[in-house]
């Protein structure tokens, strides 16, 4: 079994939001240097689903693709000292600025160009801009079943089973590969690196792929190919005066907090 | 077949009725038509179905197009596919507008895809500016926002539940429904098995009080606790990922960016940082009241009532004086 993981490199989303800073002339978020880059949460937890699909299985392969520049190759040594394989950088000046389109249309093309893919797997949302796209959006432009939200995934022969999150509950759901699925985090926290998968990580191969090599013209990718246009970004404030409770006990305070929802017609 | 220039609106409907999120998004589709010109259109799959192209007409739709039946009765992107592409392709709608929930997350970008165009996710706003859609949405875990505008159509847009207020029924509205065949189609994916458990209590969406824990309950104990404080003020029991992620509470009652969104009259924040990816899914609130023994605790900025202190200390005399005050309140 051939198993992709499509990953994203962003900021730490957990950071304090208080350190985001839009440049106003690129409508970028500006790179903080005290916080470090990270593979994307859901994107961990797809290279995760694909482990414990291995582990059940005793045997598959796992290449991990993420789009950008030089420095996102971080995330495919990141994934390797996991446990992937191989490692697959979609890198080149025309797959800048993408948007999701983009994104997924490079994404497909470097999957279709693995040529013998089972699985494709993706987190549900990248955790920067948080569109959710790309994933459905590569099953699209290959043509193969897509399943979002999965909390759980198994392999049985040549069959996926999935059980995936709904409002109020989650349904079971089955497709015959090769499909992609769509990881959330009900499936758990990933696995630590091992000093092991670490040291052997440092051997294991990452190819460069460009434009050229996707067989796509550079007008299809990056900022020009892109659906939509990022007219701004920017970060509300939405910080207001907080009323503190006071009081000499526990109990005076959640007297005087109930008292002042009642005063102010809250109940 | 749809008008050109018009606004789509691919609706819900929960036990026979039209959801609530199709209500608000009826509403900005009904905002926006009247600046294209267009009309407003709404496409309804499932089954049983009752009298929502009635509801639809009520809150602001001029076109009906209804599948019911058996072919529809679970949600699955292939099955509805075929039918939504019928009614979306012919005649193109300027903007389709889906619910970002479960069901729209899923199948919005593969119609915007099937299309040729793309899909804002989770927009909060919409409004044309110099003729062109602008959608506006929230990113980084809801800490900011990015406006967006299309260079393909129609521009499909998911709408975030309670960013818009519903319009109110007016039963005088006419419109005009058309039938669709309710056509089974063959799916790769296939549907096993379906387990949605009717939530305890009052529901998160609806409810005017949502009481909401998070690692500062310190355990399915403190739940219990926040649980009675719910009960106490008809309202219903909210958490963060964290307490999820313990188990200290059900994972569906999640609120946030990867959860639920809820907007009630008051939010009552236990034990919770306020992460903006939590305050993506109740930013909404009226009034937020945030109980935390951090002064500095980001959810303070949030909120207008606070009180540093201990929620186990805290809550039982919070209880007490609640219910003496409601009992006074009835009497
Ligand atoms: C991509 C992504 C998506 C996410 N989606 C969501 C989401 O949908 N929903 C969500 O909630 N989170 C989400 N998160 C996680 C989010 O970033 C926070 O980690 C999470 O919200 C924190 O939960 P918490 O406030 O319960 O815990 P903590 O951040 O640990 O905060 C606990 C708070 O309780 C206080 N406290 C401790 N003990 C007590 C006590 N005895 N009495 C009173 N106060 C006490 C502490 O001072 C602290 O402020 C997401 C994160 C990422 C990266």
């Amino acid at each position: 079994m051939h198993i992709a993981v499509c990953v994203k490199q962003i900021q730490d989303p957990e950071m304090p939001t208080a350190l985001l800073r839009v440049d106003a002339d690129t409508n970028k978020m500006m790179l903080t240097s005290s916080v470090s880059p990270v593979i994307s949460p859901f994107d961990e937890q797809a290279v995760e689903a694909a482990l414990r699909i291995r582990d059940a299985l005793g045997e598959a392969r796992i290449t991990v693709l993420t789009l950008g520049a030089e420095p996102a190759r971080q995330v495919l040594k990141a994934a390797l000292s996991l446990g992937a394989d191989e490692g697959v950088l979609l890198s080149d000046p025309a797959f800048q600025d993408p948007d999701s389109y983009t994104t997924a249309l490079a994404l497909s093309a470097a999957i279709g160009k693995l040529g013998d893919v089972d699985l494709v797997l993706t987190g549900r949302q990248a955790a920067d801009f948080d569109a959710g796209v790309v994933g459905c959006g590569i099953a699209e432009l290959l043509d193969i079943p897509a399943i979002t939200f999965a909390r759980d995934i198994s392999v049985d022969g040549g069959t996926i089973r999935v059980q995936r999150v709904i409002e109020n509950g989650h349904e079971i759901v089955e497709v015959a590969s090769p499909a992609l699925v769509t990881i959330s985090h009900e499936i758990g926290a990933p696995r630590k690196a091992s000093l092991r998968e670490t040291m052997r990580a440092a051997r294991k191969p990452i190819a460069v792929w460009s434009v050229e090599d996707l067989a796509l013209e550079a007008a299809q990718t990056g900022a020009l190919g892109a659906r939509r246009v990022l007219e701004a970004l920017y970060i509300p404030s939405r910080d207001i005066e907080c009323e503190f409770q006071q009081g000499a006990s526990a109990r005076e305070m959640a007297q005087n907090l109930a008292r002042r929802l009642y005063q102010a017609n809250i109940l | 077949m749809s008008a050109p220039g018009g606004v789509l609106v691919i609706a819900q409907a929960e036990g026979g009725a039209l959801s609530e999120l199709s209500r608000e998004m009826l509403a900005l589709a009904r905002r926006l038509a009247d600046e294209t010109g267009g009309m407003v259109e709404a496409v309804l799959l499932g089954e049983n179905l009752g009298d929502s192209a009635g509801d639809l007409i009520a809150f602001g739709a001029d076109r009906i197009h209804i599948g019911d039946g058996a072919a529809y009765t679970a949600y699955l992107a292939e099955a509805w596919m075929p039918k939504l592409i019928e009614v979306a392709a012919d005649a193109p709608p300027a903007v389709i507008l889906i619910g970002h929930d479960t069901m729209g997350a899923d199948l919005a970008p593969r119609l915007a895809i099937r299309l040729g165009t793309t899909v804002a996710t989770a927009c909060v706003e919409a409004e044309f500016v110099a003729g062109r859609l602008h959608a506006t949405r929230s990113c980084y875990g809801g800490a900011a926002r990015e406006t967006l505008s299309f260079k393909t159509g129609p521009c499909v847009l998911t709408i975030k539940s309670k960013s818009q207020a519903a319009l109110d029924r007016n039963n005088g509205r006419k419109g005009e429904i058309v039938p669709l065949a309710a056509d089974a189609v063959q799916t790769r994916v296939r549907i096993v098995e379906r387990n949605v458990s009717a939530a305890a209590g009052v529901r998160l969406e609806t409810a005017a009080v949502v009481v909401a824990g998070g690692r500062g309950l310190n355990g399915p104990e403190g739940f219990k606790v926040a649980r009675e404080l719910a009960d106490l003020l008809g309202g219903a029991l909210g958490a963060s990922r964290v307490a999820c992620d313990l188990e200290w509470c059900p994972a569906s009652i999640q609120i946030g960016l990867s959860g639920r969104t809820v907007a009630p009259e008051l939010y009552l924040a236990l034990g919770i940082s306020g992460a903006s990816q939590h305050m993506a899914g109740c930013g909404g609130a009226k009034t937020i009241v945030a109980i935390n023994n951090d002064p500095t605790a980001q959810i303070f900025k949030s909120s207008r009532f606070g009180i540093v202190g201990d929620c186990q200390e805290i809550l039982p005399p919070l209880i007490d004086a609640l219910r003496v005050l409601r009992d006074a309140k009835d009497s």
